[in-house]
């Protein structure tokens, strides 16, 4: 019967790519999680995932041109996501679509271009690799990348946090102060983008939004008000990153969807025993005070 | 007290949807420091009056001009604002948010602005509330805040857009006494309202329009039978096939 170190600690010392995986998770949930908290803040849950799915003609064309080059499917993907996203924004402000349909149309013709491309030339192998990563085969660069994109976002979600949540909560009165809330959308639309291609090598863009999605999502039953949510869900993004990979050194399992399925055990455990609207929280009853 | 008081003129405004007119060739002025009232039927072209003055509707023809003060100095206060109240956000902070003009995106908010927003607070009869969150108030409660918010701004010029729909009588009481201290204040005043006596105890001027220009001067002058009978007749169905206006060319 193995004892706690071996269960919780040995793989890491063992194992190099263990060690590289988790500091891949370290600088993943630094940066995807209070990002995703924004997405939920301002109903754009959806967005994120369809934002990985329109990077991928951009990660394409670079790996035709350049072959298997992290570096050009990093940049090839956030121009193309950067594009999506600036024009889905444009739609939306300049037309009455709604933020939504304008997403959902941009990046089903990004996908489909994409899609295009790659069965024009190349194996669908990459492209499994692109969409689900493979986080222990980090190598340095992949982590250094990780690690800028995490503090680079990081600290654009300090400097622009006020207008951001202001934008998020009444962007009519920002306009009535004409604050340029488009601006600081715009911004927060490139962090998403940016978060996105850092998970390429480690857990590829579907897995990355899980990453996003799933903490946050889980930090609105447990915490109330937004910098509280805003720490729970980076806690929690690195968390899920630490448990899957154990579950999936003991249970052999891809570690990628481990990662995800482990964020996805913590979100549903929140919604049933969630301290702030949770199922039971609002099943029971609590005394109530006199006034 | 405030040294300048802001006034604003409109020259032939028409605010239009898909080219319909909702405020059609309004001319007129609200004074520095004073207090109108805006009364017409529903679709008379009372919110995009005061959305085309705080810029938020790009006026078809004619304009709007603010003397003494910046457009985006105006505080505004819609008819349903887009405000997410499940948003995890506490009364405090909401308040503070009326600061932008002062503290912009990056700005400080100073412990003064902290002071002021408490004050604020406890002038619109929520002291204690502060770090509560939004979503747990009540309508009348988060009216308040609101409020609170627009007293933060510290403006010129304040514009109400239907203030006390589904607000009970005393917060409106509070509310209104409230608005009055900012029209003692210098401030200029303009509230869309629908109670007719509330308007005729409350508000010196009123405008009345219904897409035109009905009447616009003292309360009592303005809100005649005769006067509110055509501003009924006034609002009339929408016609598809309306054909173009040429008053423009007339005026030319």
């Amino acid at each position: 019967m193995p004892g706690p170190y071996e269960l919780l600690l040995l793989p890491f010392v063992e194992y190099g790519f263990m060690r590289r995986a988790l500091v891949a998770c370290f600088g993943l949930a630094i940066g995807c999680g209070p990002v995703g908290v924004f997405l939920i803040l301002r109903r754009m849950s959806l967005v994120g995932d369809a934002m990985s799915h329109a990077v991928l003609p951009g990660a394409a064309l670079a790996f035709l041109l350049f072959g298997f080059s992290l570096t050009a499917m990093t940049v090839g993907g956030f121009l193309v996501g950067l594009a999506v996203a600036l024009l889905a924004g444009s739609v939306t402000r300049l037309t009455p679509l709604r933020e939504d349909a304008s997403f959902a149309a941009l990046f089903l013709i990004s996908l489909a271009l994409g899609v295009t491309l790659v069965s024009v030339q190349g194996s669908s192998v990459d492209l499994m690799h692109l969409l689900f990563g493979a986080i222990l085969a980090v190598d340095d660069p992949a982590l250094v990348l990780v690690a800028s994109i995490a503090s680079f976002s990081v600290l654009t979600l300090a400097v622009i946090y006020r207008a951001l949540v202001i934008e998020c909560l009444d962007p009519g009165f920002l306009r009535s102060v004409h604050g340029h809330g488009a601006r600081y959308h715009f911004l927060f639309l490139v962090l998403v983008v940016l978060n996105l291609v850092a998970g390429f090598q480690s857990l590829g863009t579907l897995m990355t939004v899980g990453l996003m999605m799933l903490p946050a999502a889980a930090a609105r039953f447990w915490t109330a008000g937004i910098g509280p949510m805003l720490v729970f869900s980076a806690c929690a993004a690195f968390a899920c990153g630490y448990v899957g990979l154990l579950v999936s050194y003991h249970a052999s399992l891809p570690s990628g969807p481990a990662i995800i399925l482990t964020a996805g055990g913590l979100y549903a455990v929140s919604v049933v025993f969630g301290r702030h609207g949770g199922l039971l929280a609002s099943y029971m009853r609590a005394p109530h005070y006199q006034r | 007290m405030r040294a300048h008081a802001a006034s604003i003129r409109i020259d032939n405004l028409t605010v239009a949807y898909d080219r319909h007119p909702a405020v059609h060739h309004l001319c007129g002025a609200f004074e520095a420091g004073s207090m109108t009232a805006i009364v017409g039927p529903n679709g008379a072209g009372k919110s995009s009056l005061l959305k085309a003055m705080v810029g938020l509707l790009r006026p078809a023809e004619g304009r709007v001009d603010v003397t003494g003060a910046l457009m985006h100095d105006i505080a505004y206060l819609p008819q349903q604002a887009e405000l997410d109240r499940q948003f995890p956000i506490c009364v405090a902070d909401t308040v503070a948010m009326g600061f932008w003009r002062r503290s912009g995106a990056f700005g400080a908010i100073t412990p003064a602005m902290r002071a002021a927003s408490l004050e604020a607070l406890d002038a619109v009869g929520l002291r204690g509330f502060e770090s509560r969150l939004i979503g747990t108030l009540s309508v009348g409660q988060f009216q308040r805040v609101l409020f609170a918010r627009v007293m933060v701004q510290d403006a010129p010029v304040i514009l109400l857009d239907e203030p006390f729909n589904a607000i009970d009588t005393r917060t409106t009481d509070d509310l209104l006494a409230l608005v009055h201290r900012w029209s003692g204040e210098r401030r200029t005043i303009v509230a869309v309202l629908h109670d007719l006596d509330q308007v005729r105890r409350h508000f010196p001027e009123t405008l009345l329009i219904s897409r035109e220009l009905i009447g616009w001067g003292a309360t009592g002058d303005t809100l005649t039978t005769d006067n509110l009978q055509r501003a009924r007749r006034m609002s009339e169905a929408w016609d598809e096939h309306a054909p173009l206006c040429d008053v423009a060319q007339v005026q030319a």
